[in-house]
């Protein structure tokens, strides 16, 4: 008897061993990067090659995602070292691993600049990593480009964002629901700080554009248990379920959204954090049918993105699809390539200086960077996921839209940030 | 009304789940007192089973029946093999048992992600189960329902293995009294090895059945490996009645927790719910009575 009781208490000591261990760890992690800043090291310009960094989760539970968008990063690092380089000098990446984890990518991103001296950094996905790794790039006056979707409200002068704010993906989904007539959301997002603002904003527009919300649920990041979710979603009588969440919870959810009977048909959702490659590990058994929004997909087309793909399967294999994040970080590498070279100089003052009005003729269609936000103008797109598992386009914007973070063009956003 | 009863189904369904990714530590936490931070790999080790199989046996209907023994003797000769290597030298330090296997734990799911890829795979549901049955308005999803008959046929299996067969006998005897075996000329070390296979195979199993429900990552076992040891902790080690009543009861108080309120408070509510229950009662909800002096 006692040997058993002896075993259960040796759990818990251990386990709160195994938590303080983990939390040192992360205390470790924080002081590293704090006692290595301030020293405001200068990009290295002076040999014939010039370093870039690249920072991605290339382990850990965010590396489903973002080691794709690392590739992209490499392909279009070599595509501009082919076609000479910028200014003449050729680029040399050097990747370092955030390992999911917020803390190391605020090291990391330091190590980027006061050891490797890189002239810019590209990547960080989730907006935990990007919050964490702001005052880095800020302190040492270096450049970050940021190539997901985000939730707004958000201006840092050391960051170009070239993933959709807001208005070119929430709104313009909002617009694309309210048009087909289904006006009674159901709100259903991971618990952190994308989907509760994202959801705020939503409840915004609903109020002013006569939509209801008529319930929000929020499961812990990792969830996998969905039943009750979707049984409250099914009683709450809504037309659709806005989805905002994100990684292995989907999976979860549109298993259980099925066995409950419901589908496209029935109840459509619109995700905004399901791009082609998730699709894959979700299953389009579960999928078929289904929206996204995003400003780019596998199926856009147009030139571009037919050399894109094509140089993206003959790198990475002939059955990786290519996504929205992937494609942002790619274009993020030649919208800089090009500020460069219109500025004559790897300065950071004179490229965010020559930054405005930068055009590329992205996969997407063709962007342009707003210099007074460090936005870039995207194409809004509603897709909706095939029997193949490709995601073809049913609706767009038109024309590239104005990046608005902090949403000032909306009378109905005036309450917000 | 129809509200209740789909509530209560879904609570049911999620102590299904809960009951069979607990089933396996009663044996090797429960039964053996072996912290092995490790189960939850093998939960995964299960899942890789079938979609391994799934990618050459064609019939989604057919490789998951052959996949549930396969995957128990694959889990199960996992945790043989970790118990033969390793814990097998640590039972009288829990402490030291709980770091190697949790850093085992760690070392599998980088395998996985080298083997398989970092990317979450999925396997292809028979339809059967991908459909649901409606009974008086209450929606009952088939993938549930097969949970439910998977989880009870292995509570059934392993009762009689303990109660009725030679094995169970020997088993229940090294448990009781390990020294007292010892001497009656039961091999321990081996015993110890068998129901480490079994308790580690049955963590294969409940990896079969989160398919149907989860992803399938390098990294799934880390979700539910709290909830298991939750479930004997509670339940009370030794026993397995007390965590098949476990289950379902912490199963059915999330959904309606979770029902009314939000999935976040209904966890919190059921964690302090578990801490002053075990206030009450710190040897959980059945305990083994020995004559034993220990």
């Amino acid at each position: 008897m006692s040997g058993l009781s002896i075993s259960r208490r040796g759990l818990l000591t251990g386990l709160s061993v195994l938590g303080t261990s983990a939390a040192l760890g992360a205390c470790g992690a924080k002081t590293g990067s704090d006692t290595s800043s301030a020293s405001g090291a200068k990009a290295d310009t002076s040999g014939d090659t010039v370093k870039v960094g690249l920072l991605n989760s290339l382990s850990g539970t965010m590396a489903i995602s973002e080691v794709t968008v690392h590739n992209a990063l490499l392909l279009a690092v070599k595509e501009i070292n082919a076609a000479g380089g910028v200014l003449g000098k050729k680029l040399k990446p050097v990747s370092q691993d955030g390992a999911s984890d917020w803390p190391t990518f605020a090291e990391k991103a330091q190590t980027l600049i006061t050891e490797d001296r890189v002239v810019a950094t590209f990547g960080c996905w989730t907006s935990a990593s990007r919050k964490a790794v702001k005052p880095v790039f800020e302190r040492n006056k270096s450049l970050l480009f940021y190539p997901v979707q985000y939730e707004g409200l958000e201006q840092s002068p050391y960051i170009f964002y070239v993933g959709a704010t807001t208005n070119q993906q929430i709104v313009p989904a909002l617009d694309y629901l309210k048009k087909q007539g289904l006006t009674r959301l159901y709100l259903v997002g991971s618990d952190y700080v994308f989907p509760r603002t994202a959801n705020k904003e939503i409840r915004a527009y609903a109020k002013a554009n006569g939509m209801e919300v008529v319930g929000e649920d929020y499961a812990p990041l990792g969830s996998t248990e969905f039943s009750t979710i979707v049984n409250k979603v099914k009683d709450a009588g809504a037309d659709a379920v806005f989805n905002t969440l994100n990684g292995d919870s989907n999976v979860a959810f549109f298993k259980e959204y099925k066995s409950a009977g419901l589908g496209a048909k029935s109840l459509p959702v619109l995700s905004v954090s399901i791009a082609e490659e998730e699709v894959k590990s979700i299953g389009t058994q579960y999928l078929e049918g289904q929206l996204t929004a995003w400003n780019y997909y596998q199926t856009t087309p147009g030139a571009a993105n037919a050399a894109f793909v094509k140089a993206y399967q003959a790198a990475y294999g002939k059955d990786k699809p290519t996504s929205d994040p992937m494609e942002a970080a790619y274009t993020s590498v030649h919208l800089w390539a090009a500020m460069v070279e219109k500025a004559g100089s790897f300065d950071v003052d004179d490229v965010k200086a020559a930054a405005d009005g930068i055009t590329f003729d992205a996969p997407e269609g063709k962007v342009t960077v707003d210099g007074a936000t460090q936005h870039v103008h995207k194409t809004a797109r509603i897709g909706k996921v095939g029997a193949d598992g490709l995601i073809t386009e049913v609706w767009n914007s038109g024309a590239p839209i104005k990046p608005d973070p902090y949403l000032k063009g909306y009378d109905w956003a005036a309450g917000l940030s | 009304m129809t509200v209740v009863l789909n509530q209560s189904f879904t609570g049911i369904s999620i102590g299904a789940v809960l009951l069979l990714i607990a089933l396996g530590l009663t044996l090797t936490f429960g039964q053996m007192g072996v912290i092995n931070m490790a189960h939850g790999e093998f939960i995964m080790a299960g899942a890789y089973t079938t979609y391994v199989l799934q990618q050459s046996v064609s019939g989604a209907g057919v490789s998951l029946l052959v996949a549930l023994p396969l995957a128990f003797l694959v889990a199960g000769a996992m945790g043989a093999l970790l118990e033969w290597l390793l814990i097998r030298r640590l039972y009288t330090r829990p402490l030291d048992t709980l770091l190697v296997t949790w850093g085992v734990s760690l070392m599998l799911q980088q395998l996985a992600r080298d083997v398989f890829g970092a990317p979450n795979v999925q396997t292809t549901a028979p339809d059967l189960l991908t459909g649901h049955i409606t009974v008086g308005g209450v929606t009952l999803a088939g993938n549930r329902l097969f949970i439910l008959g998977l989880a009870l046929l292995c509570v059934l299996a392993l009762t009689l293995i303990l109660r009725l067969t030679p094995l169970g006998r020997r088993i229940r005897a090294v448990v009781q009294n390990r020294d007292l075996a010892e001497v009656s000329g039961i091999a321990t070390g081996r015993v110890d090895r068998t129901t480490f296979f079994i308790g580690s195979g049955l963590a294969g199993v409940a990896g079969v059945a989160l398919t149907l429900v989860g992803p399938i990552g390098p990294t799934m076992g880390t979700n539910y490996i709290v909830d298991a040891f939750l479930v004997v902790v509670v339940g009370g080690i030794a026993q397995l009645k007390g965590s098949v009543i476990t289950a379902f009861a912490l199963g059915v108080l999330q959904s309606v927790l979770e029902y009314s309120t939000t999935v976040s408070v209904a966890k919190v509510v059921v964690l302090v719910a578990i801490v002053v229950f075990l206030q009450w009662r710190p040897q959980g909800l059945y305990t083994l009575r020995t004559r034993s002096l220990a």
